[in-house]
């Protein structure tokens, strides 16, 4: 019923997090320069030191907001429970689960509003996690890390998923079958021998990493490192010609 | 046609305002009276100097510009490179311990310019300078390390997997069978078990380290130096023991640090100096006398750090292991990990003690690769056996003799000196640590995060080496 909004909630959501990705990767992939407020900012700071104060607080409020969002829900487990306390983490940073057993999803709409009806699912293991366009970075998933029959993570477009939070995945290496990881802009070819330990993996995707830099070649490898997974690699532009390279470029940076 | 004249004369106008250049279309500066072509030769020179008006009325402005007072000319030349005459805390050595040191410096002192820090390295490479707020991309490898064990060290293998599990890492320990299995191109002849890093373990780019280290320090203030410390001045106090010997406590009141290539020196009065020389640290406390003194007295132990040569190769195997190859160390000390996606490797071994390579030169013997290393290499992969070396480079690892372990601390007869070296091939991995460590040492006095009072100078007054219980 109201999985059609949320969903469409979440398509807006998603393109205000891809835009905010996008120009985060502004400062390192640097074709052309940056727009003019960045400019007159890095001319302030270079000057004064009120604005470069300012501009380190800022940065700073940002990341504490972010670990915060992420820490430990070690009062909800105390009293509730892993698996709610994770549950709970979940909607917290507007993702969705489904509970093992149940075929009825759990989502938190775009303002963060979501029903309390999960709590009367005690003691129930997640099998699907969707923390798609979430801010969940490693520490976070040190909530999910009890959760040992979860099937299904998808991260599609987390802006905070880097090689370390891929390391962590070793913990689900029994159970997990499907992992989606496109568009994750932190994500780069040492993070994806993190995968190795996954042996039980059935689907992956890594279509549209921007942190990868032969991105036909790693999928190569890959697929010989997890043989038995069926690997998805959309959103890669794969043409040999050297003198195309320059297109290439853009191309890839056109995608990003 | 006359509106058409006025504009063209008003453009002229304003040409000779903008620009010295007086020549238009076919006037010559004299006037309408040479219009036709002269044939003199005087009226080309005198063009010419008319062109160089501009660029020499700029070097008169300039050059009075800098006669008037307020400018930093001066007609003493002098040398830009030189480090400052006095800073408060000179760290010999600018490798990845000396710059770690100098970064946590920074980042501890309390007030903004608090600390002044100098950094004096031998041989640097290029600078950049630049305000950077990117975060740093190590291109860490998760692949994890796989120590492999004969019979004899098995034992030491658990011993170490239950101190690394009760630390917190996170290391599995690996039967052969199950070796086979995650490994189907590993030959388990010989090996009993095996320790496996599942998260958080593996390998990253050290020169991206170093230059980030080096990158941010700068930004906040450090000054480096590329020069050579060749020279201290101290003042000695002679204090007297109990059984009436005497023992001098020095006292470094300035260094030396000497130009590159030339003979210039710069004398940099400091308060304290750091001792990250790395390989050469040894030859830096022998400048103060340490070693020097009668036999049996503290003063006659040196520091026991000296250079050893490592050979590292660089080798390519099309058949060899795939993107989940990780870090292997085999039981007879030889190692290899896979560089890139292109199916090159990094191989080397650590030299038996009585066949230490020469070190008074960084050049390669390859030779050493086809004894020592391919047959292990081959033995243990068998696919290694087609291989082919690339290239290879040659480091110094800096060797503490006694234990391998490194040393932190004051030394006891230098008041000021504060040594962070011996690391042998370790100080990569221990950078960030140490140099916050150190950082606290001199900042506030103590260790206050981790206590690393155990690789204090003492254990080799006291002569109780503290050996890493491993099994290379």
């Amino acid at each position: 019923m109201s999985a059609p909004l949320t969903s469409l909630h979440r398509c807006c959501q998603r393109s205000a997090l891809l835009l905010h990705v996008a120009r985060q990767r502004w400062s390192s992939s640097s074709a052309s320069p940056p727009p003019l407020h960045t400019r007159l900012l890095l001319f302030l700071t270079q000057r004064f030191y009120d604005v470069e104060m300012l501009l380190s607080w800022r940065s700073q409020l940002t990341r504490n907001q972010l670990q915060k969002k992420n820490a430990y829900y070690g009062y909800t487990q105390r009293f509730y429970g892993l698996d709610l306390a994770s549950a709970y983490f979940i909607l917290s940073l507007k993702g969705g689960f489904r509970f093992a057993g149940q075929s009825e999803w759990f989502y938190a709409d775009q303002k963060g509003k979501f029903s309390w009806d999960f709590l009367n699912h005690k003691d129930t293991l997640l099998e699907e996690v969707d923390m798609s366009y979430t801010v969940i970075n490693y520490r976070g998933l040190c909530n999910l890390e009890g959760q040992r029959s979860l099937r299904t993570l998808k991260l599609r477009g987390c802006p905070e998923v880097d090689d370390w939070l891929l390391a962590r995945l070793h913990v689900f290496q029994d159970s997990l079958e499907d992992l989606d990881i496109s568009h994750c802009p932190r994500i780069t070819t040492g993070g994806l021998a993190a995968l190795r330990n996954l042996k039980g993996l059935k689907r992956l995707d890594v279509s549209s990493l921007p942190g990868i830099l032969s991105p036909g070649l790693v999928i190569i490898l890959l697929e010989e490192m997890l043989p038995q997974c069926q690997i998805t690699a959309t959103g890669y532009d794969y043409s040999l010609n050297d003198a195309q390279g320059e297109e290439e470029e853009e191309h890839m940076q056109r995608q990003r | 046609m006359s509106a058409w004249r006025l504009r063209v004369k008003l453009r002229s106008a304003t040409g000779l305002l903008v620009s010295t250049r007086p020549t238009q279309r076919h006037t010559s500066p004299y006037g309408p009276l040479t219009l036709c072509r002269s044939l003199s030769t005087g009226s080309h020179l005198r063009n010419e100097f008319f062109k160089d008006l501009e660029a020499q009325l700029a070097a008169f402005r300039k050059k009075a510009a800098d006669a008037l007072p307020g400018s930093s000319w001066s007609p003493l030349q002098i040398n830009p490179n030189l480090p400052p005459e006095r800073a408060d805390i000179v760290i010999v050595g600018g490798g990845v311990l000396g710059w770690s040191i100098a970064y946590w410096l920074k980042q501890k002192e309390m007030v903004r310019g608090g600390v002044r820090v100098l950094v004096v390295e031998k041989d640097p490479t290029e600078h950049l300078g630049v305000l950077n707020e990117d975060p740093v991309d190590l291109q860490f490898n998760q692949s994890g390390y796989l120590f492999l064990a004969s019979e004899e060290v098995a034992h030491i293998m658990e011993e170490n997997y239950s101190t690394q599990r009760y630390a917190g890492a996170k290391v599995s320990l690996l039967s052969p069978t199950q070796l086979k299995q995650k490994f189907p191109w590993l030959n388990t002849d010989g090996v009993v078990l095996a320790s496996y890093g599942l998260e958080n373990e593996g390998w990253f780019d050290p020169w991206t380290l170093l230059n980030a280290f080096r990158r941010k320090a700068i930004s906040m203030g450090v000054i480096q130096c590329c020069g050579e410390v060749t020279d201290f001045k101290y003042t000695t106090d002679v204090l007297r023991t109990a059984s009436g010997d005497t023992v001098d406590l020095k006292r470094i009141g300035s260094v030396k640090v000497q130009m590159p290539n030339s003979l210039e020196y710069q004398p940099v009065e400091c308060a304290i100096v750091v001792n990250a020389a790395g390989a050469f640290s040894g030859k830096l406390t022998e400048m103060l006398g340490i070693g020097s003194g009668p036999k049996d007295s503290i003063a006659g132990i040196p520091l026991p750090v000296e250079p050893r040569k490592r050979y590292v190769y660089v080798v390519h195997c099309p058949d060899g292991p795939g993107l989940d190859s990780p870090f292997l160390i085999d039981y007879s000390g030889v190692y290899f990990r896979r560089e890139g996606l292109g199916g090159n490797y990094i191989a080397g071994v650590s030299p038996e003690e009585a066949e230490e390579p020469d070190t008074s030169n960084l050049e390669v013997d390859y030779q050493f690769f086809e004894e020592k290393v391919w047959p292990c290499l081959a033995h243990r992969v068998p696919a290694f056996e087609k291989l082919k070396v690339t290239s290879a480079w040659a480091g110094f690892y800096d060797y503490n003799t006694f234990d391998q372990n490194g040393i932190i601390g004051i030394h006891p007869l230098i008041n000021n000196m504060y040594l962070a070296t011996g690391f042998s091939g370790h100080g990569l991995q221990h950078s960030p640590a140490v140099g916050r460590a150190v950082a606290e040492l001199i900042l506030d006095g103590n260790f206050k995060t981790i206590d690393l009072s155990n690789f204090s100078f003492r254990r080799i007054l006291t002569q109780e080496p503290m050996l890493e219980i491993n099994i290379v």
